[in-house]
């Protein structure tokens, strides 16, 4: 089946308002949602279960969080600026922000692993040394993983996907808002790390 | 997402190996799917040797099992019968029942019956399955591994599973880490296949078919999406856990002070808890009960509405009890952990719930039967399967009620009862509707239909056997026979029941040959059955608009629907249904 036959590839459905793409990945955000809300019940469950560092104990740098939450929020900035450029057909401009934004996850990724994972793991605090470190591990690790799966996808668009722009601007701007979101959403789970591990 | 346009000659593999098109791969889940079925039936053949002649040499295939299932005379090992047990769980319901009821059923009959072209996005669809084949032959790799494969039960639960095939074998290549990372290719796939659904049904639908108007089985396949979608990461979550147990050493599922076998074992951390694993579990694996059910029942309903040549009755309390069962289905899941010691107030809250989840099941299975009520019913042999699965699945689900109360419970958990209260939902009920199914579209699928005689021959061999299989394990487990005993006779209450397990196991053995007919049926038919038009059964959904077998992109023309899924029957009309693409003036 040659896709664009297929209703609603590009134009919106009447009763939900959304392209397929949109639509399906909002679902698929509905999912990320219970694989970080089971993680997130993870760690509430190994807290309250006792044996768990009270505040202050552990030694989570809150300048260095702080940091990063800041660099994320302004990749989400210059995410919505791309999408917004080429929305108005200005795809010059949409490349540099989408570039910024994939320098910005890198700066993001390399803060987390320089300065933080190394850093930890150098004063002995490995994921076996303490159900602490272990959930802290896997939640941020998992997050870094969506963080690198959106820059390698953005780099698509950047490089090899950008032809789409020639052939299809529409759908090419469809896709670059649903990376968007998706964006949004990674950010937004960080927004959630970073009280429960740096401040609470 | 995809736009790419394709060749419109496509070669061999790119129309049938590496196709898009939502029928091809509709084909591919089936028969993917009823192998997975046929080998994870037979780990059960040989573990009811076992059972049946504790300590005898396995005939047939005893010498060639290998070193991690058989001794040197062919006698099943303990760690072989937990391996196969582990490993029959997890390929029954993850790789053959659900791929085959989903990705199978799914995947080929409900965009025919909203009247799309295809799936919302062919090339995710086409992902989902090679990432569900993956996901099959990683599992099966694990067979082969030094240790042999996974053997801490389909549940795989800690702390046992954390430091299970850690001996010996490779530290990551071994029985229960690849089961992990199997794990994760097929949630994986289903949350692919299942965003993909939803999309379709809401946004392909054909003019004229409302929500109201659609068939039950979409219904159900929709319902069935969100469980899958919702349901599933939660358990990729407690994967992920599970996996850093086991290859970073963290302590997630690990105990202070746990002792195995004497040793303290203080390698780990400790802090974490047991229990932590069997609430994500469950939160995914009561939901996947329904993932199991809910495609069979709206299959049933297809069946009968055809084969009563009357409406299926009560159609809009069916469509609500499937999405208020949905629904609940997310607030049951304590009450496989009534014994785990989490509480009686936790107790208490799950054991409402789940009586309040039995209300829409027998709602739905009354409306059912209410569909039979003075019906001159087809006795098809589609039909003698939905047929069979009614009171069948009755049994399991009423069989279910004294174990959603936590004080019958203690008795009854974790004995045979159980075994056989969840089969007869899941083998003689769901499998029994899908193998109606397969019967019911096979026309459609092939433009030829299956023999008549071959599938009696098939049914009632295989309706009689599966009550020989399953309803002895109600009275085995009443006289207290723990489920996950290698050799039940050596406690007292085992030896008393031997007679009835011999029972089971004679069964399942007559059971693996009563398949022979549908197996011989099924490749015969496909080549030499006998031709059969666009709509052999003179139904009245979309997918019978089409001709048979479809063709690429399903339909000559759009169709239009003009009325609800089932009329059939209206008086004083020409024929006895009313399809749904066929205008009014055309019919009266």
């Amino acid at each position: 089946m040659s896709s664009e036959l297929l209703p609603h590839t590009l134009e919106p459905h009447p009763v939900t308002g959304m392209y397929n793409g949109k639509f399906g990945l909002w679902l698929f955000l509905a999912s990320e949602v219970m694989l970080f809300g089971a993680l997130f019940s993870a760690y509430i469950l190994l807290r309250t279960h006792g044996d768990f560092p009270a505040h202050g104990e552990h030694s989570l740098s809150v300048p260095i969080g702080a940091i990063n939450t800041f660099i994320l929020i302004t990749s989400s900035v210059t995410m919505v600026m791309a999408w917004a450029s080429f929305k108005l057909n200005d795809p010059g401009k949409g490349k540099f922000y989408l570039m910024a934004t994939v320098l910005l996850s890198c700066a993001f990724l390399f803060i987390k692993i320089k300065f933080e994972y190394l850093h930890k793991i150098h004063d002995g605090h490995t994921p076996d040394s303490h159900t602490f470190y272990a959930i802290y591990y896997c939640m941020t690790g998992l997050h870094g993983l969506h963080i690198l799966g959106g820059v390698v996808v953005m780099l698509y668009f950047l490089l090899p996907g950008f032809g789409l722009w020639h052939k299809n601007p529409q759908q090419f701007t469809n896709r670059i808002e649903c990376t968007g979101l998706y964006w949004h959403f990674v950010d937004l789970v960080w927004i959630f790390l970073f009280p429960v591990f740096y401040l609470l | 997402m995809s736009s790419d346009h394709h060749a419109h000659n496509p070669g061999f593999i790119s129309k049938y190996v590496f196709s898009v098109d939502h029928k091809v791969i509709g084909v591919q889940y089936t028969i993917t799917s009823l192998l997975f079925l046929f080998f994870g039936f037979t780990l059960m053949m040989i573990m009811r040797w076992q059972l049946a002649y504790p300590g005898e040499s396995i005939p047939l295939v005893g010498g060639w099992l290998g070193q991690y299932l058989v001794d040197n005379n062919g006698v099943l090992l303990p760690e072989g019968y937990n391996a196969l047990g582990a490993m029959h769980g997890t390929i029954m319901v993850f790789l053959g029942v659900v791929p085959l009821a989903v990705g199978g059923f799914g995947n080929y009959v409900m965009p025919l019956q909203i009247g799309a072209p295809d799936m919302a996005f062919p090339k995710l669809n086409m992902a989902s399955y090679w990432v569900y084949f993956l996901g099959g032959v990683t599992m099966l790799s694990s067979f082969f591994v030094p240790g042999g494969a996974a053997n801490s039960g389909w549940t795989a639960y800690p702390p046992l599973s954390d430091i299970a095939n850690t001996v010996g074998t490779h530290p990551f290549w071994n029985g229960q880490t690849i089961w992990l990372l199997a794990m994760v290719l097929l949630i994986t796939s289903s949350l692919l296949g299942s965003v993909n659904f939803i999309v379709t049904i809401v946004h392909l639908r054909v003019k004229g078919l409302t929500m109201f108007r659609l068939p039950f089985f979409v219904w159900a396949q929709f319902v069935t999406s969100f469980l899958l979608l919702l349901a599933f990461p939660p358990l990729e979550a407690a994967g992920v856990l599970q996996l850093m147990d086991r290859v970073f050493d963290t302590s997630f599922f690990i105990p202070s002070g746990l002792v195995v076998s004497g040793v303290v074992q203080d390698q780990y951390s400790g802090g974490g808890s047991p229990l932590l694993w069997q609430h994500l579990f469950w939160f995914l694996a009561h939901p996947e009960v329904y993932v199991l059910i809910l495609p069979a029942i709206g299959i049933v309903g297809e069946i009968i509405a055809n084969n009563t040549r009357r409406p299926l009755w009560g159609y809009k309390t069916l469509v609500y009890s499937v999405i208020f069962l949905g629904f609940m289905s997310f607030v049951v899941w304590a009450h496989h952990m009534f014994l785990t010691g989490m509480g009686t107030k936790m107790s208490t809250f799950f054991q409402t719930t789940t009586m309040i989840i039995s209300i829409p099941s027998v709602v739905i299975l009354t409306a059912m039967l209410l569909s039979l009520w003075q019906a001159s019913i087809r006795f098809t042999v589609p039909m003698l399967f939905a047929l069979s699965f009614l009171p069948m699945f009755a049994i399991g689900g009423l069989t279910g009620l004294p174990l959603g109360l936590s004080a019958a419970d203690i008795q009854l958990h974790d004995t045979y009862y159980v075994i056989g209260h969840f089969h007869y939902v899941v083998a003689p009920g769901t499998i029994m509707a899908l193998l109606g199914g397969i019967y019911f579209w096979f026309p459609k699928v092939t433009g030829r239909k299956m023999s008549t005689m071959l599938g009696h021959l098939h049914f009632w061999p295989s309706f009689i056997f599966m009550n020989t299989i399953f309803f002895p394990m109600f009275m085995v487990g009443l006289a207290g026979v723990s489920r996950r005993l290698w050799d039940q006779t050596e406690y007292v209450q085992g030896v008393d029941v031997q007679s009835w397990v011999r029972m089971s196991s004679w069964g399942a053995w007559g059971l693996g040959l009563a398949q022979l007919p549908f197996i011989i049926n099924f490749f015969y038919s496909a080549f030499a059955g006998k031709k059969v038009g666009a709509n052999p059964w003179n139904a009245t959904t979309l997918e019978w608009a089409a001709p048979s077998p479809p063709p690429h992109g399903n339909f000559a023309e759009v169709p239009v629907a003009y009325r609800g899924p089932y009329e059939y029957s209206v008086p004083d009309a020409k024929e006895d249904f009313h399809p749904q693409h066929v205008p009014d003036s055309q019919v009266v």
